[in-house]
């Protein structure tokens, strides 16, 4: 593995974080506040090309390495977490048509979604159903012509816009994905507010009340294709959210260095204090780990080595726990400025403490981890 | 190396049975799950140098040595 980026993949971070720092930094605090993003950054992602990162060219996509991917992530990530989570659920629902969906399939959704004309969410998760993914009671009913779909989706990141649902769901008693758009007259949408972190993620409840699909809208049957595709999908969304903390690493640190710079306590600057620096050390030697973790996923990921699949896993759970040290030092870094909402790192903490439970939770990825390393 | 030796490799790398017979059904034997099942597909594609699809992703292409072997040389057009 080069452990150095190309000059491509410099550029394109450059390019990715001066885009952050016009388009997010400024306005993340207030995404927050309001719990949504604006239409127009949306627009503007679109624009870049970002939200057809991952569909081929063929479709109208603006695809890019695994690994400058990873870098776009982590830039959005050091912005606004809510705003890489819409790259996140945008991109596991294109992925997945790109990857696996039929040619007509492909046709019909991901132009429109490179473009950010469709937004893409993922609907898994319910009530009574997350990290067991086989306990969905969303029901889908057989007719002639396709599927009749019954069921709740709870937090369903980017649902309040989104345009075109990825949906698990049961059909006599096996696992199916299937594809459902908002426009359907059997889906309604009920907005989730007041959440912790990650607010302006624009949840909502996904409602899907005799919700007629056609036989064509299905992306995977019982088995092994089920099992292939939620696999591959979950993959792209961990790898993203791992580059997220890296992203929020990054600002904490960002943060950090500059108020121990200006603030002064007992004659000194903040910096001149050894816990301080304690703080600020393991900040630096934990964010370039987790960098490192994450881009070596991403080069797996380039390669199509089968290692990837736990490699991305390793580095979602260690850049998530290191996110949440990390905000959680730079809160008390900043002490009561720092839980103040005149600084922006009461909110990568609320942030980062949603990234060990999205994506599989660091408990459910602690026991895989385990398993893999006998496999070793 | 042979396709099946290979397959088998993998199987002993990543099952931790050096024991596997060419015709046993992992799945049925209860070994895998489905991150395994992504890992298989992915090692056959960089293994062998070629794509899968979604028609490709039936149990019956995934479930023994032997069923992958067949699988390959089907991708590759090898014949008998």
């Amino acid at each position: 593995m080069d452990m150095d980026l190309t000059p491509q993949q410099k550029d394109a971070r450059a390019a990715y974080h001066a885009f952050v720092d016009q388009h997010i930094v400024p306005h993340a605090d207030r995404f927050d506040l309001e719990e949504r993003i604006p239409t127009e950054l949306i627009s503007a992602m679109a624009k870049e090309g970002y939200l057809g990162a991952v569909v081929p060219e063929a479709f109208g996509g603006s695809p890019i390495d695994m690994i400058s991917y990873g870098l776009l992530a982590e830039e959005l990530g050091r912005g606004s977490s809510s705003v890489n989570a819409l790259l996140t659920v945008h991109s596991m629902c294109s992925f997945a048509i790109a990857r696996w969906g039929t040619t007509e399939q492909k046709e019909r959704w991901l132009s429109r979604m490179a473009q950010g004309q469709m937004i893409g969410a993922f609907a898994l998760t319910e009530v009574h159903a997350g990290s067991d993914a086989k306990s969905v009671e969303t029901e889908a009913v057989p007719t002639a012509d396709g599927y009749v779909l019954n069921g709740r989706k709870r937090w369903i990141t980017f649902g309040q816009i989104a345009n075109l649902f990825l949906v698990f769901g049961k059909c006599e008693g096996q696992l199916m994905i299937f594809f459902v758009e908002r426009s359907n007259p059997g889906v309604s949408v009920v907005p989730i507010s007041g959440m912790l972190g990650s607010r302006a993620s624009m949840l909502g409840e996904v409602r899907l009340e005799n919700c007629h699909i056609a036989k064509e809208d299905v992306i995977a049957r019982a088995g092994f294709g089920f099992a292939s595709v939620l696999a591959s999908v979950l993959d792209i969304g961990r790898y993203t959210v791992a580059c997220n903390c890296v992203g929020i690493g990054q600002a904490c640190l960002d943060a950090s260095l500059a108020y121990t710079s200006t603030r002064k306590q007992f004659g000194v600057l903040l910096k001149e204090h050894q816990l301080i620096q304690q703080m600020i050390a393991n900040m630096l030697t934990n964010l370039n780990a987790a960098r490192l973790l994450t881009q070596r996923a991403g080069y797996l990921k380039e390669i199509n080595d089968p290692r990837m699949i736990m490699e991305t896993m390793i580095a979602k759970y260690f850049a998530s726990t290191m996110a949440n040290k990390a905000a959680n030092d730079a809160v008390q870094i900043h002490g009561a400025n720092g839980v103040s909402s005149d600084y922006p790192v009461q909110r990568f903490l609320r942030d980062a403490r949603i990234q060990e439970i999205i994506e599989g939770s660091s408990q459910i990825q602690q026991m895989t981890i385990a398993k893999y390393s006998y496999q070793q | 190396m042979e396709t099946k030796a290979k397959i088998r490799q993998f199987f002993e790398r990543s099952l931790q049975r050096t024991d596997l017979p060419d015709d046993e059904n992992i799945f049925a034997a209860g070994l895998v799950n489905s991150l395994f099942a992504m890992q298989l597909v992915l090692f056959v594609e960089s293994e062998f140098g070629f794509s899968t699809d979604n028609d490709d992703l039936v149990i019956d292409n995934f479930s023994s040595i032997n069923a992958i072997a067949s699988l390959v040389d089907r991708k590759l057009g090898v014949t008998a």
